[in-house]
């Protein structure tokens, strides 16, 4: 799948990710190092947060955990589209998601 | 790199390939370092993510591939060489240079140690009889895995994070397990009384045995492999593999050999705020490092590796942007997830905010009035808005921290 990823400098960038790897990992391996999801994706440090401005039509995000909503609503930023971009996995489907990293708490 | 070339010379030499020494090169990179990087480490593979090793890699849940912390193209599209399988067995620094077993010789501009620990053996008879394993690295990890389908029993020393960790895991898959912990309680080290009788019981419930207070004699096998454990009460365990977690030692002879300043027993190298240690040019990171003005221990962590690497990156690159310490942990065992925020050292008093029994609740440490630490389980949102409590060492009621009424949060605006 293709995704577009908006950095904190609102330079948007397309991305061809690697299936079955999160989008966290597919963001930070295209060279964006502005995420720094320090806790590599175990649901502990909310460093990872994104916007999610567009999902392709018909498609559902994963409801968030109860966790990722306690993290979430920690940070400064939080939005409606608030994610953590480490407890969503990237597959074909989502061909066309669009992000924006969320500002540094 | 290769032994004949001993021209090699990097602008920034990083030894050990491991999270602190990775996210060094990342963060050399990422606040515009432009000279050469080096990334030597002894490991067969490319950097990865180690706390999954004792969970979801051995539950296998993840493969080895989504635990990389760059793919390996990063490496090269960013410029850094990383170079695996070298092991570097000597500094010299005023030759600015660094020996590998290999007989390499390679020049740096500045030096980052980054080489994390070994595990601790076990000082007991049969200690290294094949079958008795850590869990510190991929290779040892696969070691357990391949042998998983064949082992029935399996008795892990140690009831620290990595023990328990394993435990809960190995359970999941079928074994049959003993903790055996030398002290009255797990975690001993790390929390206190009521978050360890609190993992206790969840793993006794899970159908662990644990046995407290008690050391080991001897480890007895025959001559293919272990066969069980002895214990200083003259029980034997059956085992078919024991599983030793009972910490690291620092690997940094070659650093003190080079006169590095050190903890009073070696168990760390000293470092500044910025990561510098006392000979010139030469940083040192992660696991292996203590900070000469903090708590005076290694930070074991995943957060600390990330920290001091970008501390020690950024001043390699002239930016002064010294540490501030607020450790943060976790660990997950079964369905329950611990987060630390904080370090408990030295607390006076502890509130239990929450209860056990619904298996969500929160630990308040407090030394002289100020909250310094919490361990939370099941209790995200305690974790993230005691943040606030353990930044400011606020000053809180016990009784207002006990009333999960009101949020942290809340408790901390209004302190
Ligand atoms: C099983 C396990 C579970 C963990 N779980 C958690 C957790 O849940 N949360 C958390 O925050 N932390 C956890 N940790 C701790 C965390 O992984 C460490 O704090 C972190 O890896 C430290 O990074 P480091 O770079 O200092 O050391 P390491 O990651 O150990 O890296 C050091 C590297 O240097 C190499 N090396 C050593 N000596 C030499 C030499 N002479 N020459 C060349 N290379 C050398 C080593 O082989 C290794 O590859 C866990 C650790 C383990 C082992
Ligand atoms: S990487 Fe830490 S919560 Fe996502």
């Amino acid at each position: 799948m293709k995704f577009t990823v908006t950095t904190r400098e609102g330079e948007a960038r397309d991305v061809e990710a690697r299936d079955g790897l999160s989008l966290m990992q597919n963001i930070r391996n295209s060279g964006i190092e502005e995420l720094h999801a320090i806790c590599g994706g175990s649901l502990s440090c909310a460093t990872c947060h994104v916007y999610v401005e567009r999902v392709p039509a018909g498609v559902a995000l994963p409801e968030k955990s109860r966790d990722e909503r306690d993290l979430l609503e920690a940070s400064d930023f939080l939005e409606d589209n608030s994610r953590l971009s480490c407890q969503l996995t990237c597959r074909p489907e989502l061909d066309g998601l669009r992000v924006t990293i969320a500002p540094e708490d | 790199m290769s032994a004949t070339n001993a021209a090699t010379r990097y602008d920034a030499l990083i030894i050990g390939a491991g999270h602190a020494g990775a996210q060094a090169a990342i963060s050399l990179r990422q606040v515009g370092f432009a000279g050469t990087i080096g990334l030597i480490g002894d490991e067969p593979v490319a950097p990865y993510e180690r706390p999954a090793l004792s969970k979801e890699y051995l539950a296998g849940d993840k493969s080895f591939d989504q635990l990389l912390i760059r793919p390996d193209e990063f490496w090269t599209e960013n410029s850094v060489e990383l170079v695996s399988g070298e092991r570097a067995v000597g500094v010299d620094p005023s030759a600015k240079t660094v020996t590998f077993e290999s007989g390499a010789i390679v020049g740096y501009g500045s030096l980052v140690w980054a080489t994390g620990g070994v595990p601790r053996r076990i000082p007991v008879p049969g200690g290294d009889l094949e079958g008795v394993l850590a869990i510190r690295s991929k290779a040892d990890c696969d070691r357990l895995i391949e042998a998983l389908p064949s082992i029935r029993n399996v008795v892990v020393i140690g009831g620290g994070f990595i023990g328990l960790e394993s435990a809960a895991v190995l359970r999941a898959r079928g074994a049959t397990v003993t903790v055996v912990e030398a002290l009255d309680r797990v975690l001993a080290r790390v929390t206190a009384e009521p978050v360890s009788r609190f993992f206790e019981n969840e793993h006794r419930a899970h159908g662990v045995e644990l046995l407290l207070g008690v050391g080991i004699d001897s480890i007895e096998g025959d001559d293919a492999s272990v066969t069980g454990v002895r214990l200083s009460d003259g029980r034997v365990l059956p085992a078919d593999r024991v599983i030793v977690g009972i910490g690291i030692v620092p690997a940094i002879e070659p650093l003190i050999a080079a006169g590095a300043e050190v903890t009073p027993h070696a168990t760390g190298v000293l470092i500044d705020e910025l990561c510098r240690t006392s000979l010139a040019d030469v940083y040192c990171v992660g696991d292996c490092s203590v900070l000469r003005n903090g708590p005076g221990m290694r930070i074991e962590s995943r957060q600390n590796a990330h920290e001091l690497a970008t501390t020690a990156a950024k001043a390699i690159t002239g930016i002064t942007d010294p540490l501030v310490l607020v450790p943060w942990f976790w660990s997950h065992q079964y369905d329950l997830r611990l987060q630390t925020i904080g370090l408990n050292v030295g607390y006076d008093q502890t509130v239990l905010r929450g209860t056990p029994e619904e298996r969500s609740f929160s630990l308040i440490y407090l030394k002289e009035g100020e909250v310094i630490a919490l361990d939370c389980i099941n209790a995200t949102k305690d974790y993230v808005q005691g943040r606030r409590l353990v930044e400011r060492r606020a000053r809180v009621e016990p009784n207002v921290l006990a009333d999960t009424d009101t949020a942290l949060k809340d408790i901390a605006a209004a302190h």
